[in-house]
């Protein structure tokens, strides 16, 4: 079959689709998901094919339909919770992190919370600060909960799928900026296993180790690198917890040298651990002091030139990666 | 109280061994006294201290690798009584953190060798990468011997894969014998020979020069002499070398943190070849001040010293100029590699009677060529020419070499 150019969130719509057609016990919950077709028009059109009570718009209380979604799942259900971003996620942290993450553990293995829950995350739309922080790295610290980033239309499209059929909760970030871009998907929607991260391009000299909305900037980067003569290997991580530490360590390992890119903050972060894990369990096989490019430590700004000052830019991960290969820096912050 | 320090024995020198001590606690120590022996990859060199006084106590233990800039004993200075005894204490063993980091005791200004870029007597560490750290220990190779080329200087796995090929199996703790000696001497110059050529922009002079003046000076100064008594032809280049470099410092000296640092004193660098392979380069001190016979004494003194392995301290990094000499090997020139850090070497070929002409006429002439290899970050072509005619001009005429 050839394959189909399609933006993001058409392959996010078309795993949506295939959920409900596969499962009856699949339903999509969130703020404007029905009648208006998503914030994001994720879920355009899927209303009028599925009905009213398996694409559920709900009041503007994401702690309340988040908890429907546990109590949904605990009963049997496969429920698929959007949020709008991630930032409003903070309202439902209480369901996620004192009732979603917890119960099997609380009860025993009694219990389990099969929930699905989206939510957009990242900056680069100029929609403020309360609509474009990158807190995936915080859902990350919470054991009983698998984070995921789909940065590929294929993963967007088939991370769903192999979501829901995990029997703990599972929340996807998809990002923002990747919503309108286009990209290849082939054949049927299927399942997009959750456990590995995957080598977007190879190459021998430094890692960039990222995932989401950072990948397609650590390939530019990366294209850019190429044309200098530094052969640069682009590791999407796919998972944020549980981490592929055997995918980074073999990374690091053939390269030597890397540059996590995470447009989270740096302090107490996603990309602090894994140059914890890296220093744990590949410190022999570095050259060179790891490197971060992460955002700035401020709320990400509204005014368009603040904003892209902000958030990691292509230019900054080539100048993280001219330092690290032997320029004069001490290859520290960025 | 004054500490006794490792010294840095040369530019690459991170740490050297001790092999055994000349002194004890309780001991009195002349200055120039040779108090210990320090296994480094140049071989054992004697250990010269730069201070009189009183041994209190030897902090290293023989066969203890001790960093450069480390603390080896601590000298009383005459009339100064220990810390303890002055407090009426019992044990005054340690040293206070705060008084540990006192600057290196001082040393003789004659001798004073310059502190190479890289070996700072702070007892810092040097940057290396642990992937570049592990590498060096499976190839069994010292990483002092490389130069860094990763961020801030620091050594990478590529520049240790790059370094020459080492000995397999752990170092020797003590003296180094036979095989393992020479290929950490090997290892040495490699480093050093690979560091002047990727760094030092070398430029080349050379001259031709009929010899037979200074060999006639040379047959009737020692036809009333006894063998032993005698001067070599050596003696008149090393001489004509030293007095040439008093009238062009600027070839006398280091290049060191991107600057050029005049050497005091004319202390010429002898490279000498070692039986069973291997190089040397000892100063041969004050080579401007030595009257012939002295000069011939202190190379002899310098050659033998150096095939027995008992090279002093002062002598591994005084020379501010190396001379190398390999005529008696058959060669006709020799286009030489700058010793880092100093920035200039002297090369002599053999003495081969060639046509030479003399007043008009094709004579056959004892003749002798004389290259300079110059650092061209210190200087140019035209000082680099100018210390070369000098030179010549001195070797053709030697009743110049020692003027009454």
């Amino acid at each position: 079959m050839t394959p189909q150019t399609i933006a993001y969130r058409e392959a996010l719509r078309q795993g949506l689709r295939e959920a409900l057609i596969r499962d009856d016990r699949v339903f999509l919950m969130g703020e404007d998901v029905g009648r208006y077709g998503g914030t994001y028009a994720v879920s355009h059109g899927l209303l009028e094919e599925f009905g009213e009570s398996r694409i559920r718009d709900t009041p503007l209380s994401e702690s309340t339909f988040t908890g429907a979604g546990i109590g949904a799942a605990l009963n049997g259900m496969r429920p698929i919770v959007e949020i709008m971003t991630v930032n409003f996620s903070l309202l439902a942290l209480d369901q996620i992190i004192n009732n979603a993450a917890t119960l099997r553990h609380m009860s025993g293995g009694q219990l389990s919370v099969p929930l699905v829950i989206r939510m957009t995350t990242g900056g680069g739309r100029q929609l403020a600060a309360q609509h474009s922080h990158s807190l995936e790295g915080w859902y990350a610290h919470i054991p009983g909960l698998r984070i995921v980033a789909p940065a590929t239309h294929e993963d967007a499209r088939g991370m769903l799928l192999a979501a829901l059929e995990d029997p703990d909760p599972v929340l996807i970030f998809e990002h923002a900026l990747l919503l309108g871009a286009e990209g290849t998907v082939e054949g049927e929607p299927h399942p997009m296993e959750l456990d590995h991260a995957a080598i977007r391009r190879e190459g021998g000299q430094v890692s960039l180790i990222t995932y989401g909305g950072m990948l397609h900037k650590s390939l530019a980067a990366a294209e850019q690198l190429a044309a200098e003569g530094i052969d640069t290997e682009v590791l999407d991580l796919r998972t944020l917890r549980p981490l592929d530490d055997a995918a980074i360590m073999a990374s690091v390992a053939k390269t030597h040298r890397l540059v996590v890119v995470d447009e989270g903050w740096r302090s107490g972060s996603l990309s602090a651990e894994i140059i914890t894990r890296i220093n744990e369990q590949a410190f022999f096989e570095l050259d060179a002091p790891p490197v971060r490019v992460c955002s700035q430590e401020v709320p990400v700004p509204y005014a368009k030139h603040l904003e892209d000052a902000a958030i990691p830019q292509v230019e900054d991960i080539v100048a993280a990666v001219h330092r690290l290969m032997g320029g004069s820096g001490s290859g520290g912050a960025s | 109280m004054s500490e006794f320090r490792m010294p840095s024995l040369g530019a690459d020198m991170e740490s050297g061994t001790l092999v055994e001590w000349n002194i004890r606690p309780g001991e009195r120590v002349e200055r120039g006294q040779i108090v210990c022996v320090v296994e480094t990859q140049k071989g054992a060199i004697d250990v010269e201290i730069w201070e009189t006084g009183t041994v209190e106590r030897l902090v290293a233990e023989e066969g203890d690798k001790v960093p450069v800039g480390e603390v080896m004993a601590v000298i009383l200075a005459e009339g100064e009584k220990a810390e303890g005894e002055a407090a009426g204490q019992e044990a005054p063993v340690e040293p206070s953190p705060a008084e540990a980091p006192q600057a290196p005791s001082p040393r003789a200004p004659d001798v004073s060798p310059p502190v190479p870029p890289h070996a700072a007597a702070t007892g810092g560490r040097r940057r290396i990468s642990p992937a570049a750290r592990k590498r060096a220990g499976e190839l069994g190779l010292d990483p002092a011997n490389v130069s860094g080329s990763g961020p801030g200087g620091a050594i990478t796995l590529a520049d240790i894969e790059q370094a020459p090929e080492a000995p397999a199996g752990p170092r020797p703790a003590r003296r180094a014998a036979g095989h393992d000696a020479h290929a950490a001497m090997r290892q040495a110059i490699a480093a050093a020979m690979a560091r002047s050529k990727r760094e030092i922009p070398h430029y080349y002079l050379g001259h031709t020069l009929s010899a037979e003046p200074t060999l006639e000076w040379l047959a009737a100064y020692n036809a009333e002499r006894s063998v032993a008594e005698r001067l070599i032809f050596p003696v008149l280049q090393l001489r004509a070398v030293a007095m040439a470099l008093q009238e062009v410092p600027a070839l006398n000296g280091w290049f060191v943190d991107g600057a050029f640092r005049p050497a005091e004193g004319v202390h010429l660098g002898v490279a000498i070849a070692l039986r069973g392979g291997g190089l040397v380069a000892p100063a041969l001190h004050d080579a401007d001040r030595l009257d012939p016979d002295a000069m011939m004494a202190a190379l002899r003194d310098l050659l033998t010293r150096a095939r027995k392995d008992r090279l002093r301290s002062s002598e591994l990094t005084a020379a501010g100029l190396t001379v190398t000499n390999l005529g008696d090997l058959g060669v006709d020139s020799v286009q030489g590699v700058i010793y880092p850090p100093q920035v200039a070497l002297v090369g002599f070929g053999r003495i081969a009677e060639r046509p030479w002409v003399r007043d008009g006429r094709v004579v056959a002439a004892r003749c002798l060529q004389v290259s300079l290899a110059a650092d061209h970050r210190v200087t140019d072509g035209a000082i680099g020419a100018r210390f070369l005619t000098r030179l010549t001009d001195l070797l053709t005429e030697p009743d110049r070499l020692w003027p009454p």
